[in-house]
């Protein structure tokens, strides 16, 4: 049987991977953020999964107003970093796992989650800066990933209740896979920030600070959490942060924080990072 | 609904991305949305009127397009993540245009940023905002 075994909740912003990429990560503006990384990176060593269910959202890359599912899941083998305007991130492509992939969506939808399943579908910072900040700079990502979208640029995004259940029913999922699998999941984006607008800049330490104290001790209040208080206290951008419930749902009840790192900013943005076992 | 718009709106200096903002936008995003191809951002360059001929956005929103008004074209129905590739295309980074849109340069929004961020306190609604006058 597969399992959870653990989950990473972090900060994407694109700033980080073009530190990374312009080999910047040992200046002054940049050290203490990769510094706090460390430990994570050891973490994700140590714990080795088979396979990541990595919970992000695109940033108008590969969906656009076209089209803008609320939950998409990847099934393909292969995933391309994206273009974003300055030419993919020269990381390696990720690799999919499309069996488990597979049996998630038609278990998630079985489960009355509707899930869009995507075949084709270019990456972008919202994937691959997590990789990096939790993987390092490798020649080949250490497993392979199951990217799973989140809409939270068209409001409005799932409801943070919804995406817990969806966490919850992504447990479900994994664990009628037949295949002995360790799997991690990660939720990524936040924390507070507005990128738009004449109060861009925007950051809330408390806020954030208390978000990252309930994922264990309260998670109940922040399933609650409406809409309009991440966009008034955590800036417009970090309702974000509705997808890491989906990775605290797909924990157990009782999961232990094993880790927790605190910095603002990275360009426009509070970053947070923190790890549960179950 | 009507309640849950008036606090979204009440909140300072922010633009929510509803569906009146996604459906006043459409053209002027997936012209931005365009530039993502290489193709499209050498045909902008060398001929931005012409190029912006293809999408039917409104006179309004083309001029602030043309004008680079970064936070004009936000409140016309822009979003910051479609309007960034506006700016890519420009070379200019993501603090530049936030600069732009909170009426300070891109040095004092990256000092503002090093500093802390701009505080939640008196920005919460409108009126907290107008107390700090």
């Amino acid at each position: 049987m597969a399992r959870i075994i653990g989950g990473v909740a972090t900060s994407h912003v694109p700033a980080i991977g073009a530190a990374i990429d312009l080999g910047k990560t040992d200046e002054d503006y940049w050290k203490p953020l990769f510094d706090g990384y460390i430990p994570s990176k050891k973490w994700m060593a140590d714990t080795e999964p088979d396979v990541v269910i990595l919970v992000y959202n695109d940033h108008a890359t590969a969906f656009s107003l076209e089209l803008i599912p609320t939950f998409a899941i990847g099934v393909a083998s292969e995933f391309p970093p994206a273009d974003e305007g300055w030419g993919p991130r020269k990381v390696p492509v990720v690799k999919g796992h499309p069996d488990l992939a597979w049996h998630l969506s038609e278990s998630l939808i079985l489960d009355e989650f509707d899930m869009t399943v995507v075949n084709e579908m270019p990456v972008d910072h919202g994937l691959t800066v997590p990789l990096s900040l939790m993987c390092g700079e490798p020649d080949e990502w250490p497993c392979p990933v199951i990217p799973l979208a989140v809409n939270v640029i068209q409001y409005p995004p799932p409801t943070g209740n919804r995406c817990f259940e969806l966490g919850r029913a992504i447990r479900r999922a994994v664990e009628s896979f037949d295949r002995d699998l360790k799997v991690v999941v990660f939720g990524t984006g936040g924390m507070s920030h507005q990128l738009h607008g004449e109060r861009a800049g925007l950051i809330n330490k408390e806020f954030d600070r208390q978000f990252l104290d309930d994922l264990t001790a309260d998670p109940e209040r922040l399933k609650q959490l409406p809409h309009i208080e991440y966009v008034r206290e955590a800036g417009s951008e970090g309702i974000e942060m509705v997808m890491w419930l989906i990775m605290r749902g797909a924990l157990s009840d009782d999961a232990k924080e094993v880790y927790r790192f605190y910095h603002v900013p990275a360009s426009n943005t509070a970053v947070g990072n923190i790890i549960l076992e179950n | 609904m009507a309640s849950e718009k008036t606090e979204f709106e009440d909140i300072p200096g922010t633009y929510l991305f509803n569906s009146d903002r996604s459906k006043a936008g459409y053209h002027l995003n997936m012209f931005c949305m365009s530039l993502l191809k290489p193709e499209n951002r050498d045909a902008f360059r060398a001929d931005e009127e012409a190029y912006l001929d293809r999408f039917p956005m409104t006179w309004e929103q083309r001029h602030m397009v043309l004008d680079r008004d970064w936070l004009g074209m936000i409140k016309t129905g822009g979003n910051i993540y479609y309007t960034a590739k506006l700016g890519a295309t420009d070379g200019k980074s993501f603090q530049y245009i936030a600069g732009k849109m909170s009426g300070v340069s891109e040095k004092d929004y990256a000092d503002m940023m090093i500093n802390g961020g701009r505080s939640i306190e008196n920005n919460r609604s409108k009126s907290d905002a107008e107390q700090k006058g």
